[in-house]
């Protein structure tokens, strides 16, 4: 029996000027399927650096770069012809799990008539995957029919992001794919903050509903700032207006794998664990020694918020002086 | 003569109560759904009161429900219908269908019903997709505005706020569109009993799949479903410097 080899066509996603760092893990897990040859593909504008950013990670054999005025915003209706024309030679077509994979993905798989698959979390073959369902309360191992091109979207919380050291030549790709005038791009409102980025940090620190008023929260932005540690929320303190949406951690929020996770008046239901259980070591800090989040905790300390994280603090203080 | 009535097309599944502690069984062919509570998906539940408001202020004559789901799935229709929609329409598969063969079935509804607007959750919480919308908007070739949390009409166009990783993104799009609820869009209405009664005698039609005639075909199979990977629970320390210790132990600090 002959093997098909995988090629995989990765769509990076890109803002500013620069390649998300979704687009690294996406890398990665495309690398991990033995065999596969990894192209990315950048749908820019003229003139982007992003495609030379792409080329730099190691296992990346090329990029193709589509430079057309309408990418200038990365709407999925704009998006998806174009992505649907490139994607035709590929085998497997992959996005981050993120809000941009999770918009363009399944237009692209309808385009094509493929079957798509969402927050991949690890890729056994060419037609073997897992996937959470419920919330992540269940694992499903999904075997894709022979044939099938197959549209995934990269939970990146699964991955680690892909090394450097690569230089893939970069292939100017003309697209002549019609593209459609009904969806206009008007604004962004970017969370504020020179904070690092909540999906990417190494260190995050979330407050929940324990916190009690978007004012206590400043405890939440103070402890971060002294660890350089982005800033998270609960579903909870979302909902109560203490903190903004972007913040929110969980399955209906972000999903995070970071270094440190520290949990402030944080119960831990069980879609936010979902969110943060590929950290490395979480910290709890609760009230309540039965909260859910004490079973998930590495580290756990039952007591007043309110006078634990002030403490904190003072002792980093000391240690750097 | 006439005119057609602005129509709203509001598509929901039926599934696991989000309340329910979902179990996995233990062969590992899917998950206890024997005597579980089933409800409207809460995305689903905010797409209906989103239309419902949008009728409210005008801008729409008809509110109309579509489920595909098993013959039983009527209380779930009757419970949309409760909510203030006028019909429900029920197609009733052979088996299940993956959500392209879901976004095929859709078309055929609008084809059927012409609305200038459809508004379905943005994912299931059973098998977290997050596809249809998206896939149903590129089959009828028209704009999709997903994980809405905010949506303005004018009499062509939808100008829509969704919540994207890097903040709050508005787009404009052109009528008809699909829209995708976020959880933040709006908080559905209760239903009071007056409208349980009422919603009984609301129109409710019975379409069978083959009467559709869409391609149905599976091209992804389930083979394994297992519990989650559990995290070891920890140490617990008593004060904030034994947490420090800790931490600087683990050379995090």
């Amino acid at each position: 029996m002959t093997q098909v080899l995988a090629k995989v066509l990765v769509i990076a996603e890109h803002a500013n000027g620069k390649l998300n760092v979704s687009t690294a893990k996406t890398i990665k897990a495309a690398a991990s399927l033995a065999g596969a040859e990894v192209v990315v593909a950048v749908f820019s504008t003229a003139g982007s650096p992003v495609a030379a950013q792409a080329a730099q990670f190691a296992g990346v054999s090329r990029v193709l770069e589509v430079t057309h005025a309408a990418n200038e915003h990365q709407l999925a209706a704009t998006l998806a012809p174009q992505v649907a024309e490139v994607g035709k030679p590929f085998t497997h077509l992959f996005a981050p799990s993120t809000t941009f994979g999770k918009d363009l993905m399944p237009r692209v798989a309808a385009l094509l008539d493929a079957p798509q698959l969402s927050d991949v979390m690890s890729i056994e073959s060419a037609t073997r995957f897992r996937r959470p369902i419920y919330a992540g309360n269940a694992i499903t191992t999904v075997e894709v029919s022979a044939g099938a091109k197959v549209i995934a979207t990269i939970r990146t919380a699964s991955f680690e992001a892909a090394a450097a050291g690569g230089s893939a030549k970069v292939e100017a790709v003309a697209s002549s794919a019609a593209l459609p005038s009904h969806s206009r791009f008007v604004s962004l409102a970017a969370a504020a903050g020179d904070r690092p980025d909540l999906q990417s940090a190494s260190k995050v620190i979330s407050g929940g509903r324990a916190l009690a008023s978007a004012d206590a929260f400043k405890l939440i932005y103070g402890l971060a700032d002294k660890m350089g540690a982005a800033v998270g929320a609960s579903r909870a303190a979302v909902d109560a207006g203490y903190a903004p949406n972007d913040m929110q951690v969980g399955q209906t929020g972000k999903i995070i794998a970071p270094e440190l996770y520290i949990a402030i008046g944080i119960s831990g239901a069980i879609q936010h664990l979902t969110g943060i259980k590929d950290a490395r070591t979480i910290v709890a800090i609760n009230k309540d020694s039965e909260a859910p989040i004490f079973e998930v905790a590495d580290i756990g300390i039952v007591g007043d918020l309110f006078q634990i994280v002030p403490e904190l603090e003072k002792l980093i203080d000391a240690s750097r002086k | 003569m006439t005119t057609q009535p602005r129509r709203i097309l509001v598509a929901i599944k039926r599934v696991v109560d989000y309340n329910v502690r979902i179990r996995v069984k233990p062969d590992g062919s899917g998950v206890m759904l024997d005597g579980v509570k089933l409800s409207i998906n809460p995305f689903d539940q905010i797409a209906i009161e989103e239309a419902l408001r949008i009728k409210e202020r005008g801008r729409a004559d008809e509110v109309v429900i579509a489920t595909i789901a098993p013959a039983d799935a009527q209380s779930t229709l009757r419970n949309a219908l409760a909510m203030g929609a006028q019909r429900a329409l029920h197609v009733v598969p052979d088996g299940t269908l993956e959500p392209l063969g879901v976004a095929r079935v859709l078309l055929k509804l609008i084809e059927k019903e012409q609305p200038f607007l459809v508004i379905l959750g943005k994912q299931a919480i059973d098998d977290d997709n997050n596809q249809t919308g998206q896939m149903l908007a590129a089959l009828w070739d028209r704009p999709q505005a997903t994980f809405a949390s905010k949506i303005e009409l004018t009499d062509t166009a939808a100008r829509v706020t969704r919540e994207v990783d890097a903040g709050l993104e508005t787009i404009e799009v052109d009528l008809p569109a699909v829209v995708t609820t976020d959880l933040r869009l709006n908080e559905p209405r209760f239903v009071k009993l007056p409208e349980i009664m009422k919603a009984k005698t609301k129109p409710l039609e019975s379409i069978t799949l083959a009467s559709l005639g869409v391609a149905t075909d599976t091209r992804v199979k389930v083979t394994k479903t297992e519990p989650p990977p559990g995290r070891q629970r920890g140490i617990m320390v008593k004060d904030a410097a034994a947490l420090f210790a800790e931490l600087q132990k683990r050379s995090l600090v």
